[in-house]
């Protein structure tokens, strides 16, 4: 066991965890920050998808010791009252079905549209591709990004 | 108006028997605490009046209406709610929707599976809105002295015109709780309906796209420990012995035993089906704890039946493929004599491989089982069977286990089957403490519970004029006889043989969405097409012509056929007009109809240039499931149900070497991805107010059979065996 502090939604958080647990567990088991979804625990499906510095990565794989300083950014903290713009397209669409592995699908489009804030059908897609919808809502997430693009 | 008796789960309209005499909500906190948003807390009422078990009034005209059934995905939290407000007679902006707990008092057939819940929700449902609002008339009737009958509502306001009295609900609820739930109820008429066939969006949206714990797994109580299973690695083994003590001292971890699932003596249900009887059981703090002493456990397993192959399977099924059934399941006719004379006959054999569920939320359930009661928590499709089970296997009678259902990450059929509540309560007896039981999704994707393999055999005959005059259909599947020996064509031509056979096997099986329809939908409407084409014939031209033959001249007792062949015609009908089939699209297109669940779909499946394997551009469906009840939430289901069976019927397979599934996560277990996914999906109803029927399941089947017809079409070769991805054409030369 090891002590860590990490920088979570804006607030420094002390862990006290074996080095090897990765960050989404982290979260869930001693945060309660339940929002990041375990679907695969090797990277494979995206649902555990959160910003590192800004950038899409996947929580069940990443190690609580290698975070160090870097800021962490999980859907519970992507706004302040659930409303960015992506949150807003998702509810405006009416993406979900069963909504399990939207966070995840959310976290991947903010964190492109915040690099590429007017991408192609194609870029979405690339960009997606690392998140598995099975409830296949897959048209109706491609259709939010772009309206969150517009906004 | 309609008068109907409230016959229907009558008991529901009792008042009292509700939930406050179980305790369940109050014994739920956690639920409590995450199922409002801040805009419905602020508008709360002071006080809440219960009509019936369906629905509360509160004093300021907020309604909270409770949704009897489990949410897997398919939209029922939404949609059963919107029936109950539509008969009250409110405004959809007033109602909060709960999830009910397991209550047989006030419920019936609280159940997700085969697409019932609407189907058989709708009377009921209908009866607890009309009924409030019948008592709330009532109620204002007495309070200005004037009749019941003078009072109309709207939007959740009661109006005595003549008098010039008007009163919110919540201003008359109090008093309606004293008033006699009525024999007989009057039902709108379906053109007075205001919120049935208005889009309403997912009620637990905010929620889902803010990361509020809304799933099983996602429960976290004081003092609850985690727990993961150990299963055999192959299906024919059994536990034999484990070396518990070196892993029983790592980090966190609180106990390592074997245990029972299913004592020999435990009265099980169908849904026990694929029950592992003994398991191993790591018990911990944390997930991650677990999932390391998971890694370290030795464990000796004994062989105890046949290792299964999949190239075992596979010849098995060939095999049977070859043997007639001794009394077959549908017979019309004389196919041999039909065949004999025919000027063609058209062969054919599809294949199908095992598949896993893989909900993206893997199996989990939270239990706590002291010697006075049980709570669980958790995902789960079939609460009550899984209460059935509980009582046999805690040794406790029902009033003392309490069930509540959290959203489901996903069902699929694969929490028909609540095995892993069942581990989840026998770990948290065995350690007298709160235990959620965590599947990994390996655990998840290897212990069985799966979509059977399955063969299928097609031969049909056509005279010189290409009329189809004997159509023989011979069927296999693992553990399943896969046949519906009473669907399209049956009832369409003369001759018709309809045999069936079950393989049985160790590797467990079960409901997977859309149940047997899943394969047969689309090996059916592949070789139609087929036959069309040998035929000379338009695919969709000659399947209505084959419903004429069924509407007009049926074959055998039309009774006997499951299907209606008007609103089977009628959905092809609406399919054509839509998609303009017969014009030049210029794009490789495939045609697929499909009735299961009480509903009735028909796709056309238009494919971009190019490839092996070319992307779904645009899909056309139409559908007749009667009354739509919310048709932007029917829109997103009949969508996604589609994707479903196109990504498993193009990429996915579980397959087995020695009994053991040779993919255990997505890095070999192919699901479809956002980049393979159709780009355009329209979707159109037909319009004729029949009784609401079901969605979850019946847009999957056909959209197979009208992929591997576009796919014919694009490639010039016929897809038999999938997953698609995989059927290459025999090398030449």
């Amino acid at each position: 066991m090891a002590t860590f502090t990490l920088n979570i939604n804006g607030t420094k958080q002390e862990v006290d965890v074996d080095p090897s647990t990765p960050v989404l567990w982290v979260l869930r088991d001693h945060l309660n920050l339940v929002g990041t979804k375990y679907g695969c625990g090797i990277a494979q499906c995206g649902s555990c998808t959160i910003h590192l510095n800004g950038t899409a990565t996947r929580a069940c794989m990443l190690t609580v010791s290698s975070v160090g300083n870097s800021e962490i950014t999980t859907i519970e903290g992507l706004s302040e009252n659930g409303d960015h713009p992506v949150q807003k397209a998702w509810l405006e669409v009416d993406v979900p079905q069963c909504g399990y592995c939207q966070a995840g699908q959310i976290m991947t489009a903010s964190a492109l549209l915040e690099k590429n804030p007017n991408p192609t059908d194609e870029e979405i897609e690339m960009a997606m591709n690392g998140n598995i919808c099975r409830c296949g809502t897959y048209t109706r997430i491609k259709k939010a990004v772009k309206l969150a693009a517009k906004s | 108006m309609t008068l109907v008796k409230t016959k229907i789960g009558r008991r529901a309209f009792i008042r009292n028997t509700g939930l406050a005499s179980g305790g369940l909500v109050i014994g739920f906190s956690w639920l409590a605490s995450c199922k409002m948003t801040p805009e419905q807390v602020n508008s709360l009422p002071d006080e809440w009046f219960e009509l019936n078990g369906f629905l509360k009034v509160g004093d300021n005209g907020m309604v909270t209406i409770m949704s009897p059934n489990p949410e897997i995905g398919q939209n029922v939290k939404t949609s059963m709610p919107m029936i109950v407000a539509e008969e009250l007679d409110t405004a959809w902006k007033n109602v909060i929707v709960e999830q009910a707990p397991l209550n047989t008092d006030i419920f019936t057939r609280q159940l997700a599976g085969g697409s019932q819940s609407i189907r058989q929700g709708w009377e009921s449902l209908r009866m607890a809105g009309a009924t409030a609002r019948h008592m709330l008339k009532e109620a204002a009737a007495q309070a200005w002295g004037v009749s019941a009958d003078e009072i109309t509502t709207k939007d959740g306001v009661l109006t005595h015109e003549a008098s010039g009295n008007s009163a919110g609900y919540g201003e008359m609820a109090s008093a309606a709780t004293s008033i006699e739930v009525p024999e007989e109820v009057q039902l709108k008429d379906n053109g007075d309906f205001s919120i049935i066939g208005t889009d309403k969006k997912n009620v637990d949206g905010q929620k889902i796209v803010t990361g509020k714990p809304l799933f099983g797994l996602d429960v976290y109580k004081e003092g609850m420990l985690t727990a993961m299973i150990v299963h055999p690695p192959a299906f024919g083994m059994k536990f034999k012995s484990m070396n518990a003590e070196s892993v029983k001292s790592m980090s966190g971890i609180k106990d390592v035993f074997h245990f029972e699932a299913y004592p020999e003596d435990t009265k099980k249900t169908w849904s026990d089906g694929g029950a592992i009887p003994e398991l191993v059981a790591i018990v911990g703090d944390s997930t991650w704890e677990c999932m390391q002493a998971k890694k370290a456990l030795d464990v000796e397993w004994e062989e105890v039946s046949k290792l299964e192959s999949t190239s075992y399977h596979d010849q098995a099924l060939a095999s049977l493929l070859e043997k007639p059934q001794e009394e077959p399941a549908r017979k019309d006719g004389d196919v041999d004599a039909a065949f004999a004379k025919a000027a063609k006959i058209v062969e054919s054999t599809y294949s199908a491989p095992y598949l896993a569920h893989n909900t993206m939320e893997p199996m989990n359930f939270f239990a706590h089982v002291t010697p006075e009661k049980a709570e669980l928590l958790g995902p789960i499709q079939t609460p009550e069977f899984l209460e059935q089970t509980l009582v046999s296997r805690l040794g406790m009678p029902a009033e003392k286990i309490d069930i509540m259902m959290t959203r489901m990450g996903g069902g699929f059929g694969r929490r028909l089957y609540g095995t892993f509540a069942v581990e989840a309560a026998a770990i948290s007896q065995k350690m007298n403490a709160p235990v959620k039981l965590v599947y990994s999704r390996e655990d998840d994707m290897t212990q069985g519970t799966y979509r059977p393999s399955y063969k299928v055999k097609y031969k049909a005959g056509l005279d010189e004029n290409g009329n189809l005059i004997a159509w023989h259909v011979r069927g296999a599947g693992t553990n399943d006889d896969l046949i519906f020996e009473n669907r399209f064509p049956a009832g369409a031509v003369d001759n018709y043989l309809a045999e069936k056979h079950s393989l049985e096997t160790n590797v467990t099986t079960g409901a997977w969405r859309a149940p047997r329809s899943n394969f047969i939908a689309g090996a059916e409407q592949a070789f139609m097409d087929e036959v069309a084409e040998a035929a000379g014939r338009d695919p969709l031209e000659f399947r209505l012509e084959l419903f004429d033959r069924a509407i007009n001249n049926p074959v055998g007792d039309p009774e006997q056929n499951d299907y209606d062949p008007e609103r089977y015609a009628g959905v092809l009908k609406l399919v054509k007009e839509k998609a303009n089939w017969g014009s030049e699209s210029g794009k490789a297109r495939g045609v697929a109809a499909y009735y299961c669940h009480n509903s009735y779909v028909a796709q056309v499946l238009e494919l971009e240039d190019g490839g092996d394997m070319p992307r779904v551009d645009k899909i056309t469906c139409a559908v007749d499931c009667g009354i739509v009840i919310n048709p932007l939430a029917a829109k997103n289901q009949i969508e996604g149900g589609m994707i479903d069976g196109i990504g498993h019927s193009t990429y996915s397979a579980l397959t087995f070497e020695d009994g053991r599934p040779q993919q255990s996560n997505f890095d070999r277990y192919r699901l479809m991805r956002h980049s393979e996914a159709p780009k355009n999906i329209e979707v159109h109803f037909v319009d004729n107010g029949i009784d609401p029927t079901g969605l979850g399941e019946p847009s999957l089947p056909p959209a197979i059979g009208a992929l591997s017809n576009a796919l014919y079409q694009a490639t010039g070769r016929r897809f038999y065996n999938q997953p698609f991805i995989n059927d290459k054409p025999p090398l030449v030369g």
